[in-house]
């Protein structure tokens, strides 16, 4: 996980020329500790404090609507936390596993509100497959195709206690 | 036309009598009481093992609602509801619209009672015109018409001077006054018991002093006049103190208590219908203490009469906001089963006890025949059946209005049968009164 | 939690603590530029004041429309109920439009309880009579937690007309659940009877309750209370109890104080007091969105005991 990670920093140097308009925002939860640890390389490798964020995106999911007759109780929300502007900068949306992309639709309206990015791009760790919607990641960690009745679960050290990633059937 | 009730149990306080005898009914008298007694022509009626024979209850605080408010109840419904609950006669209040102070009314709601031809009908006159608490109304019109007492129920009589004149006035006739005991600044505006139940629901409170300071105020009156004063629906521990204290005085004063002042405490208005205006009704459901008093006061013979204050309602004059709801609830039909289950099976009283509440005494306050199963009384029976399972259905009730905090209850016990005057007026149909 | 909001006597603490968690990420959407989010997009809420309201009416108005909710107010002077029309058939005409939320107001204690046994619709109670008003005490928590960062083990008094007021007894349940110790005062004649039964200490004496307090929250003393002889004057009241400078100094000294609103100036509390700086009253209103907000969206979802449905 480390390797790709570090990858993905030297990436990212390497397709900007400007780091300044460079923003990190991890898409809650296991997005944020990898948007830090990509924060962390970038800084130390360009000598730059790239800004880092946290965005909660359940306010923006589309399949709230739809409890309407009530069978779930909500999902818990968490605070987005993003205390620098966003306006002018590229954007770095970070998520552990990119599925759907269902997630990433609501982080890009959640960011829109926010103000005016000049661009956004994704970062994942993790690229499942079986796209809903046209969505698709700039920089991937890992490849790993799966069937649909699969599971991909990401385990990280700041909250899981390790790195791993597990493939379920 | 003769017949013979054979096989149950007789109760009959007034004779002192209690076990196995038979009744001899011919007409509408009973003939004879007796043991063993030869049929004789008489058609046999057996009293199903366990049922129990006993002077027809009478109810002496039934709110008939008519003239004037047919929407809630007429004589006709209420009386039907009463011979469902057992009751063979019912006194019936004269807060009616218009009010019942003059021989019109008073001959409006006998004739009803006579079309109806169930229960008897003993009216209770106003004390004052209109029920205004300013001038008297005609008693001696009244008694005439067939008034039995006179209150003006609802309201307590409005001053001490009325209420004493009232007391002097009425002595002349036999009448009781009946007095509903609030004072009313202390009610206020309320709504509930003034207590820890009102105050976590927010609603406006009524302490238990404001029953007791009028009926110390009335007991004081009867003393110094002589007069009978009979305290309706008494709901407080204090009430029952001052009514204790009378007695022990020797004032002519005699209460009365309803079946939900002895089950139900002011808990029912969080639980398990948070503001069931079904639990409304004045005076209030008050706490434990007070509840357990009502107990203890039927146990210890402090307390003269059960009776109900049926006070029906339409269900969407129901179906409001807790403040707004009109207070009362029904009570004829569910009277037997709460007192049977709650003070006989409970062994807060013995039957013999439970009839001198539920037909002896009431008989002796309003002074009308009634009360016992002697040779030669009207036969008024009601046949109860002490064991008989019950579920309350407010909706399978008889009376028009349904508002009752006990539907669903199940109960033991019921009845089983109510005779009028010799005719059967009401049979149980899971009670199996063979051969009538 | 529940389908319906109809007083803090129905949550438990963790019920609490989550609408107070959710309100925090509520509040950082009213800090934002673009002041909303799509989460209640939709939704019909319908706000149903039977009594006059600025601040509790707004306050939900706003945090319907931040959740991106359609909002409706029925305001009872313009409506039909002047023509003698019933809560119930008020509720019943509304219902049939089928709004996913009633917000009520209503004079009568228990009026929000009526309505949940009539309409499927979510009822969130905005104030019954004299009965709760579960979303100020929970925004009163959330100040409270805000300054203090928890509520177990603080010494909270409560002072005023407490025999009428749906925030003492709303607060009551909510601080005693969180494990506070708290104090309530006010003159005899404005005693719930049995309030010492929620767990509370009584006490006639400002003094006692405020002394050595972390938080002091004042009641409002309404005109109409001289009708009933509660007390002779808001002059004698004011000397009695009002809440004056001198007298939070016998509190700590990193106290707060809290009002519900509206406040009447030099009867329950001293202008310079509501205006100082401990004063934390603008706070309240502020928090009052966010946590209006995080109720909107909790009830928005499902029943917890329905899962199994």
């Amino acid at each position: 996980m480390a390797r790709a990670l570090a990858r993905i920093a030297h990436e990212i140097l390497e397709r900007n020329s400007r780091i300044e308009d460079v923003a990190l925002v991890g898409i809650r939860t296991r997005g944020v500790p990898l948007a830090r640890r990509i924060a962390k390389t970038l800084n130390e490798i360009s000598n730059h404090e790239t800004p880092c964020g946290a965005l909660d995106i359940t306010l923006y999911r589309d399949d709230l609507s739809g409890n309407s007759s009530g069978d779930r109780p909500q999902p818990v929300i968490h605070k987005t936390e993003i205390d620098f502007s966003v306006d002018g900068k590229l954007v770095l949306l970070v998520d552990d596993v990119l599925y759907t992309g269902r997630t990433i639709r609501a982080a890009l309206d959640a960011l829109i509100d926010f103000g005016r990015p000049k661009a956004i791009q994704l970062i994942v760790l993790i690229d499942r497959g079986h796209r809903e919607l046209p969505i698709k990641a700039d920089y991937v960690g890992k490849n790993i195709p799966t069937s649909a009745t699969q599971q991909v679960q990401v385990h990280l050290a700041e909250i899981d206690g390790k790195d791993e990633v597990e493939v379920l059937p | 036309m003769k017949r013979l009730l054979k096989g149950g149990r007789l109760v009959d306080p007034a004779s002192g009598r209690d076990g196995a005898f038979d009744v001899l009914i011919d007409g509408d008298r009973i003939a004879r009481v007796g043991k063993d007694l030869p049929a004789d022509g008489a058609t046999v009626v057996e009293i199903p093992k366990g049922f129990v024979v006993v002077p027809g209850l009478i109810d002496i605080h039934v709110h008939l609602r008519e003239p004037g408010q047919e929407h809630k109840e007429t004589v006709a419904t209420g009386t039907l509801a009463a011979v469902t609950g057992g009751f063979t006669a019912v006194a019936c209040m004269p807060n009616t619209s218009p009010v019942n102070d003059n021989a019109g009314v008073t001959e409006y709601m006998l004739k009803k009672a006579a079309e109806a031809n169930l229960a008897r009908v003993y009216p209770i006159g106003a004390v004052s015109r209109g029920q205004k608490g300013e001038q008297l109304a005609d008693i001696a019109e009244l008694k005439r018409a067939g008034c039995v007492a006179i209150t003006d129920d609802g309201r307590p009589v409005a001053t001490a001077l009325l209420m004493r004149r009232a007391l002097e006035y009425a002595s002349m006739f036999d009448m009781p006054v009946i007095e509903h005991c609030e004072e009313q600044t202390l009610k206020g505006d309320g709504v509930a018991h003034e207590g820890y139940q009102a105050s976590s629901l927010g609603l406006r409170g009524i302490p238990g002093e404001a029953e007791s300071i009028m009926a110390l105020r009335d007991i004081s009156l009867s003393s110094l006049t002589g007069g009978a004063v009979h305290i309706a629906h008494m709901s407080a521990r204090q009430t029952l103190a001052a009514v204790r204290f009378g007695k022990s005085q020797g004032a002519r004063v005699t209460c009365e208590v309803t079946p939900h002042h002895f089950v139900l405490t002011d808990e029912m208005l969080g639980a398990p219908i948070a503001y069931d205006t079904n639990t409304k009704m004045n005076p209030p459901l008050r706490e434990t203490a007070d509840r357990d008093a009502m107990l203890a006061g039927l146990a210890d013979g402090s307390i003269d009469v059960i009776a109900t204050d049926h006070a029906p309602h339409a269900a969407d004059e129901k179906h409001v906001e807790f403040d707004h709801a009109p207070f009362g609830i029904t009570g004829l039909e569910t009277a037997v089963s709460l007192c049977l289950d709650r003070l006989v099976h409970r062994g807060v009283l013995t039957l013999p006890r439970l009839i001198e509440l539920l037909s002896v005494n009431p008989a002796k306050i309003i002074n009308v025949t009634g009360g016992s199963l002697a040779e030669g009384a009207p036969a008024d029976i009601t046949i109860l059946a002490p064991d008989l399972a019950v579920t309350v259905v407010a909706a399978a009730m008889k009376s028009k209005s349904k508002n009752t905090p006990f539907d669903g209850w199940t109960l033991r016990g019921g009845v089983a049968a109510t005779i009028v005057g010799g005719r059967l007026v009401y049979a149980n149909e899971s009670a199996h009164l063979v051969n009538w | 939690m529940k389908k319906d909001l109809l007083g803090i006597a129905d949550l438990t603490a963790d019920d609490i603590y989550r609408v107070l968690e959710t309100a925090e990420a509520m509040r950082e959407v009213g800090q934002r530029t673009i002041k909303k989010v799509p989460t209640l997009r939709g939704k019909t809420v319908v706000n149903l004041f039977y009594e006059p309201s600025t601040r509790t009416r707004t306050s939900f108005e706003i945090a319907e429309k931040r959740l991106s909710a359609d909002t409706l107010n029925v305001a009872v002077a313009a409506s039909s109920v002047l023509k003698g029309e019933t809560l119930v058939d008020t509720a019943m005409n509304i219902e049939a439009m089928a709004p996913d939320m009633i917000v009520l107001r209503h004079a009568s204690s228990g009026a929000c309880h009526l309505l949940s046994r009539i309409c499927k619709s979510r009822i969130i109670n905005a104030g019954d009579g004299m009965h709760e008003h579960p979303t100020q005490a929970l925004l009163d928590a959330f100040t409270i937690r805000e300054h203090k960062k928890t509520i177990e083990g603080l010494k909270i008094a409560i002072v005023g007309d407490l025999l009428h007021s749906r925030v003492l007894r709303s607060n009551a349940l909510l601080l005693t659940k969180l494990g506070a110790n708290l104090w309530v005062c006010g003159p005899p004649t404005l005693v719930p009877p049995g309030i010492e039964c929620l767990g509370v200490k009584v006490t006639t004496s400002v003094k006692e309750a405020v002394q050595d307090a972390d938080v002091i929250m004042m009641l409002r003393i309404q005109q109409e209370r001289m009708q009933g002889a509660f007390f002779p004057s808001l002059r004698e009241y004011f000397d009695v109890f009002g809440m004056t400078k001198e007298r939070v100094a016998l509190a700590k000294p990193d106290v707060i104080i809290m009002h519900p609103g509206p406040m009447n100036r030099g009867v329950e509390i001293a202008s310079d007091v509501a205006d100082g700086p401990y004063s934390v009253i603008l706070e309240q209103v502020a928090n009052g969105v966010a946590v209006r907000m995080a109720v909107l969206y909790l009830l928005a979802g499902g029943v917890e005991d329905e899962a199994a449905a």
